[in-house]
């Protein structure tokens, strides 16, 4: 960086114009323009004034303002990731309440189904229990009706053996037998059978 | 031939409008003054006037407006933490500026602002000017305790004083070297490795050599854009890292 030009031609007196009081800068290269010195002045004014308005116009406008948005955009997020948070725990508690009411709906829709399993049961049992009584109570009458009858039966059938032992008799001997005789002899018969 | 071989011509200041004379300094208008408002204008363009809508959904340049803020914010608060806050407008716009006379610079045939010694010693000034001043005004004479290290023991400080007030002093001549010979250097690169193309190619039969210096010349732009983004960048980075200096001293 010492030697100003390592290509140009070699400018003797490029030393000498450094910081030389030229008033035509060097036109022909022949010094190097980063340390011609008496361009500094004015290179440092033109800086400050452009810096100077620079970093006013970033201060007082464009800073302020991107900080403005990026805070809005993070608010703006998290004010939605909270709103997202709370609806979502709203629809997780209808969610528990929907399940809850479809238990308990199941839950009552089973109790019924019981109930009415029950009582038609009960009903079913005491219609039941009716018709075996009424049945019995047929059956009774019916046996007794059945017993009066053959007891009916069995007397007639002492006459009727009565009758027919006196007409065998009375076709046998050609005499009617004695009553108390046959009665005897019938009572005989029949406890000895 | 003869008109652009010189690569030291494109760093030469033309006067615009010349003001005259205070004792040797000639005070005039030049390109490079144009170029440095030509800058503030394209940077309140992007930041301003961009911004102008405060849209919650950024456009494109909103968006860029937003990356630059906060990438310098990032950047900003790592070297300095939370107390750094109040510099973001000087970083800022140290950042903006650098960045965008350096990529004005790479336009061909404009000129580089940056490339001008006296212009970013005058913003490395600016910088070492801000760090002492806040650094005394807050902490009084507490800020010299920068340059005494803690914990060492009294016959070292003899020698330590001196080097950490070195090392400071250097800080921006450093920082204004730095950015000064990055693009001095890569733009006087361009043009001999441009200038060697048109020079082969009038050469006759060597001009079948001439893709190589075009594709290096090609390279070196590439390479240039890079140095105009990087050099911005550390301008920025250092310029935090001092001032935290100035918000803690303690070493």
């Amino acid at each position: 960086m010492a030697q100003p030009n390592p290509l140009t031609h070699p400018s003797p007196n490029a030393d000498t114009q450094l910081g030389a009081h030229t008033e035509h800068p060097a036109p022909h290269g022949a010094a190097f323009p980063p340390f011609e010195t008496h361009t500094f002045l004015s290179q440092l004014i033109w800086l400050a004034i452009a810096f100077g308005l620079l970093y006013y116009l970033m201060d007082k406008i464009a800073l302020p303002r991107i900080q403005a948005i990026l805070h809005e955009r993070s608010n703006r997020l998290s004010s939605d990731l909270d709103e997202a948070q709370r609806m979502k725990a709203e629809a997780d508690t209808a969610g528990a309440a929907y399940e809850k009411s479809l238990s308990d709906a199941q839950a009552k829709a089973r109790d019924i189904a019981q109930g009415t399993r029950n009582t038609l049961a009960a009903e079913a049992e005491t219609k039941r229990k009716a018709l075996e009584a009424e049945l019995n109570q047929k059956l009774a009458a019916s046996e007794a009706t059945i017993r009066t009858r053959t007891t009916e039966a069995m007397g007639n059938v002492r006459g009727i053996a009565g009758e027919t032992a006196s007409a065998i008799v009375e076709r046998l001997t050609g005499q009617a037998p004695d009553q108390t005789a046959l009665d005897r002899a019938l009572d005989r018969a029949v406890t000895a059978h | 031939m003869a008109v652009n071989v010189d690569p030291i011509h494109q760093f030469e200041l033309k006067p615009l409008v010349s003001l005259g004379h205070i004792g040797s300094q000639e005070i005039a208008f030049t390109q490079s003054a144009l170029y440095m408002f030509a800058a503030v204008g394209v940077i309140a363009l992007i930041t301003i006037a961009a911004t102008a809508s405060r849209s919650v959904v950024p456009g494109r340049m909103q968006s860029l407006a937003e990356i630059f803020y906060e990438f310098i914010a990032d950047t900003l608060h790592q070297a300095t933490g939370d107390g750094g806050k109040k510099f973001m407008p000087l970083v800022f716009s140290l950042f903006m500026f650098v960045l965008i006379l350096n990529l004005f610079g790479m336009i061909p045939y404009a000129f580089a602002v940056t490339s001008h010694l006296i212009i970013t010693f005058g913003l490395a000034a600016l910088v070492i000017g801000v760090v002492i001043g806040y650094g005394v005004m807050k902490h009084g004479s507490h800020f010299f305790g920068l340059f005494v290290p803690s914990g060492v023991p009294k016959p070292l400080l003899a020698i330590l004083v001196p080097i950490e007030i070195i090392s400071f002093v250097s800080r921006p001549i450093s920082l204004s070297v730095r950015l000064f010979a990055n693009v001095l250097a890569g733009h006087i690169a361009m043009k001999i490795f441009a200038f060697f193309v048109a020079a082969l190619l009038s050469a006759g039969a060597w001009s079948v050599l001439s893709p190589l210096p075009l594709a290096l010349t090609i390279a070196l732009t590439a390479l240039e854009f890079l140095v105009a983004a990087l050099q911005a960048y550390v301008f920025a980075t250092l310029t935090a890292i001092y001032l935290n200096d100035a918000l803690h001293p303690g070493h």
